[in-house]
């Protein structure tokens, strides 16, 4: 495989796009753990009832604008439930107990999801006034899908970053991020924050999930492989931390990307063909980890701490 | 003498398991001494668990990690023609020890919640390996020819000698693990999960013995991998997945954490119950997963608590 | 003795914008009793976790027993003899007292990778470990869960638990904070008895304490000494009067 800047342009842009799908789940999953201390790892599940609801809508209404439109407030629906009647009890209790309770609800989930529409991967297309490619330079096309998915992404992101910056909700949110006794003390409903914080995590996820329906495989389980990768976005990021979000999104999304395109060519200029044929596959999967391993030995509060947690 | 309650479970319970392969064998019904022998093995992994979690509050969510390293660890030398049991079994406790010592070496100087992520990203990082090695089944696995050969009377391919062996080595783990968080090390790793604060604050420095106690951990991990791959004939790098990893944890909960002989009932109920429940309906998971969140939310004492009372603490 | 125990130069820690501790410098000789004292917020806290090596001064330099410590970490200082209690009661609570103390006696004794004998039946742990808790006034509730114990009865496990392990120094984060007025008398009894024998630093805001047992006193606001010497020097000093004791205290 000869590397050309065409390749290296197209993968660069595919790291984009997968570090976008990244933040939109690091981004929510931030947050609840910044504000309420709680660790969820249901976060992934919510993710792929994004995915299958999104798939069933659009199949039902007959357009995918509007079955990703009504997925959204869906995953938000079954977000909110979920944080009510399973995970209010958990916000008090040590990590170890929320880690093994959402655990729990990600075989419910998983089990759900299957019961409902089977084990079977299921593939949905991509919708055809999204189809085909553009030209993002001359000589360079890119799938219009994945760039909507990047435009989408980073109009979020801006949404986001208002939301958190310049609005009420969003000033309750930074400085529950800082200090949770004191927002209580000052009298902000706690529990209604927490609902809503958990709310806006969930529909993030389920955007993010209802966008990777046409691009990757929707099957039970798939929440999980991302959920992994998200984790580490957070801790890379610094725990807490929207921006810490975005920055680690991108360097994990680019890492994991351009590591599974160009390790193994590369590798083979180093060393043998085969043992690069062995050795780089298996680098590629394990580079996002011992990037994260590297980035908890250096400066385990991550890049971009939040101040209270230095 | 009064007998206390909890001698008296553990008296009742490994007369219980060793009468198993007769009973089986007069009942003709072998297929619960392969359940049984299998529940043993999982204990055997949620014990080492229990070791750091429990005593040491070290939650890792790898353990499956070692499991799988001990399968392979017999799994690789039996496909290229090395089925000597010592040397597999052997293979399968210095690898696991290795490997925990450089994962704990490395997650260790993390605590909270970045321990737990970076233990499971490290878990997941050599599931991938597992999956990368095609020569060794990639991610369909490999098909043990044999199991481990011992000489002499040691003949795995007996069910009730493998039996006894894996009660035996159950046994011996429960024994030596009982004298370790006895000694002056296991109280060391209490005493840093009670108040690492004080701990410090008297001169101890934590981080060398939780590497110890994750190391050995890993071992008999690494140990119980080995017997898993000989109990199933076949390994793949699911054994590794981390939901394996929760599953071990919840037997260590489930059984009572920080009791060492309560993992082991953790480990029988467990199995038992997913058992019974794939015999009730194909979506078992369904009903599973929400019996783990109760779990966890009302039952934290585990059934080791319920069944010997207040000689459970350990204090 | 006059030979210093503990020399501290220049110690300076910030927090953000605050300066909590401000080019501190003190000396603490062998043997003394030196009590510190301050209004809340002057940096007390800042200056004991520095001390036992629990927080990194930002510059400045520590010496114990004429050597840096500075970069030492909590555990290395402690194993050179520096020993401390907790201004909030930090027990190990599942364990009992005798527990407490044996582990204190283990952490000093070393030898700690030992993976068989129960450490319960050692004699070389448990006998000094009843000792101190008898010294201090436990000895009767050695086999109480420490939880169980009551406040003061905490503390002097603390207490016991700094004795144990056979300190050269022991810092004394406000020992009789949250102590009625028996049991904080009791305390002050208890540590005149030490009087001399071992060096002492002293955290304190009650000044009962303070006064019948410090040889000297340095005063702390908003991060620096103000003024270091002997109590009748201090209670008498101008500029202390109106920083600190010049308010309703005694």
């Amino acid at each position: 495989m000869s590397i050309t800047l065409g390749l290296v342009l197209e993968q660069t842009l595919n790291g984009l796009q997968y570090g976008v799908m990244l933040f939109l789940m690091a981004a929510g999953l931030t947050l609840v753990f910044g504000i309420m201390n709680l660790v969820n790892l249901a976060h992934g599940s919510l993710y792929m009832v994004g995915a299958y609801l999104a798939t069933a809508l659009t199949e039902r209404m007959g357009s995918f604008v509007l079955g990703v439109a009504l997925a959204l407030p869906a995953t938000l629906l079954v977000g909110v439930v979920v944080e009510v009647v399973a995970l209010r009890t958990l916000y008090e209790r040590d990590h170890l107990d929320q880690v093994l309770a959402t655990f729990g609800l990600i075989l419910f989930f998983n089990e759900l999801v299957a019961m409902i529409w089977g084990r079977a991967a299921i593939f949905t297309s991509v919708p055809s006034f999204l189809g085909g490619h553009f030209r993002v330079l001359p000589g360079l096309p890119y799938p219009t899908y994945r760039a909507a998915i990047i435009v989408v992404g980073l109009v979020v992101a801006a949404l986001l970053w208002l939301l958190v910056t310049r609005t009420r909700l969003g000033m309750r949110i930074r400085a529950g991020a800082s200090n949770r006794t004191m927002i209580s003390a000052l009298g902000v409903d706690i529990r209604l924050l927490y609902t809503l914080v958990f709310g806006l995590g969930a529909a993030l996820a389920g955007l993010a999930g209802a966008m990777a329906g046409p691009v990757y495989s929707v099957q039970p389980g798939m929440g999980e492989g991302i959920l992994i990768q998200v984790f580490v976005v957070i801790v890379i990021g610094g725990i807490g931390s929207i921006r810490g979000a975005v920055v680690g999104a991108l360097v994990v999304g680019m890492a994991d990307t351009l590591g599974r395109a160009f390790l193994k060519p590369v590798l083979a200029t180093m060393i043998s063909p085969p043992a690069a044929d062995m050795a780089g596959p298996a680098l590629a999967s394990m580079s996002i980890y011992l990037l994260m391993a590297a980035v908890l030995f250096f400066r385990p509060q991550g890049l971009f701490p939040l101040r209270g947690r230095g | 003498m009064p007998v206390s309650r909890r001698t008296l479970v553990l008296v009742v319970g490994g007369v219980l398991l060793a009468l198993v392969p007769p009973v089986a064998a007069l009942t003709s019904q072998p297929f619960y001494l392969d359940l049984v022998r299998r529940m043993m093995i999982f204990a055997i992994a949620a014990v080492s668990l229990d070791l750091i979690l429990g005593y040491g509050g070290m939650v890792s969510f790898g353990h499956a990690a070692y499991l799988g390293i001990g399968a392979y660890a017999v799994g690789i030398p039996a496909f290229h023609g090395v089925e000597n049991g010592m040397i597999q079994w052997g293979l399968a406790i210095v690898a696991s020890a290795l490997v925990a010592l450089v994962i704990g070496a490395i997650s260790l100087r993390t605590s909270g919640v970045a321990f737990i992520m970076i233990t499971l990203a490290f878990a997941q990082m050599l599931y991938y390996l597992g999956i990368s090695l095609e020569t060794y089944g990639g991610d369909n696995g490999l098909r043990l020819a044999a199991r481990s050969r011992f000489g002499g009377p040691i003949d795995l391919r007996q069910p009730a000698v493998f039996y006894y062996l894996v009660l035996a080595l159950l046994v011996l783990l429960l024994a030596l693990g009982s004298r370790l968080v006895g000694s002056r090390f296991g109280m060391v790793i209490r005493a840093a999960r009670s108040n690492e604060a004080r701990a410090r604050a008297i001169g101890f420095s934590p981080f060398r013995y939780k590497l110890t106690a994750f190391t050995i951990a890993g071992a008999a991990g690494g140990l119980a991998g080995a017997l898993l791959a000989n109990q199933t004939e076949y390994l793949t790098p699911d054994f590794m997945h981390w939901t394996r990893s929760g599953e071990i944890m919840f037997m260590v909960i489930l059984g009572g954490m920080g009791t060492l002989f309560g993992p082991v009932i953790g480990a029988v109920a467990l199995l038992l119950l997913e058992d019974v429940l794939s015999a009730l309906t194909e979506h078992w998971q369904i009903i599973l997963g929400p019996i783990l969140i109760l779990v966890v939310l009302f039952a934290k004492r585990g059934l080791w608590g319920l069944l010997v009372g207040p000689e459970a603490a350990d204090g | 003795m006059a030979e210093i125990l503990l020399a501290v130069r220049g110690l300076s820690r910030r927090f953000g914008g605050l300066l909590a501790s401000d080019a501190i410098d003190l000396d603490v000789a062998c043997g003394e009793t030196h009590a510190i004292i301050g209004p809340n917020g002057a940096g007390k806290t800042t200056l004991i976790g520095q001390l036992a090596g629990d927080l990194r001064p930002d510059s400045g330099s520590i010496r114990f027993a004429d050597q840096d410590v500075t970069r030492l970490d909590a555990p290395l200082r402690a194993r050179r003899g520096l020993a401390r209690s907790f201004q909030v009661t930090s027990i190990f609570r599942d364990f009992t007292a005798l527990d407490n103390v044996a582990l204190a006696v283990q952490a000093h004794a070393g030898r700690s990778f030992r993976f068989w004998r129960p450490a319960r039946t050692e004699p070389t742990l448990r006998e000094p470990a009843r000792a101190a808790l008898e010294s201090v006034g436990l000895g009767a509730r050695a086999d109480v869960r420490a939880a169980s114990l009551a406040h003061g009865e905490q503390r002097q496990l603390e207490i016991a638990m700094a004795l144990a392990t056979e300190p050269r120094l022991l810092l004394l984060d406000e020992p009789v904070a949250g102590m009625g007025p028996e049991e904080s008398q009791r305390m002050i009894r208890f540590l005149a008895t030490l009087k001399g024998r071992r060096t002492i630093v002293l955290v304190e805001h009650d000044m009962d304490a303070v006064f019948t047992l410090a040889d000297r006193i340095s005063v702390m606001v908003y991060g620096r000494i103000i003024a270091t010497g002997a109590p009748a020097e201090i209670r008498g000093n101008e500029d202390v009067r109106r920083a600190y004791l010049g308010e309703d205290q005694a």
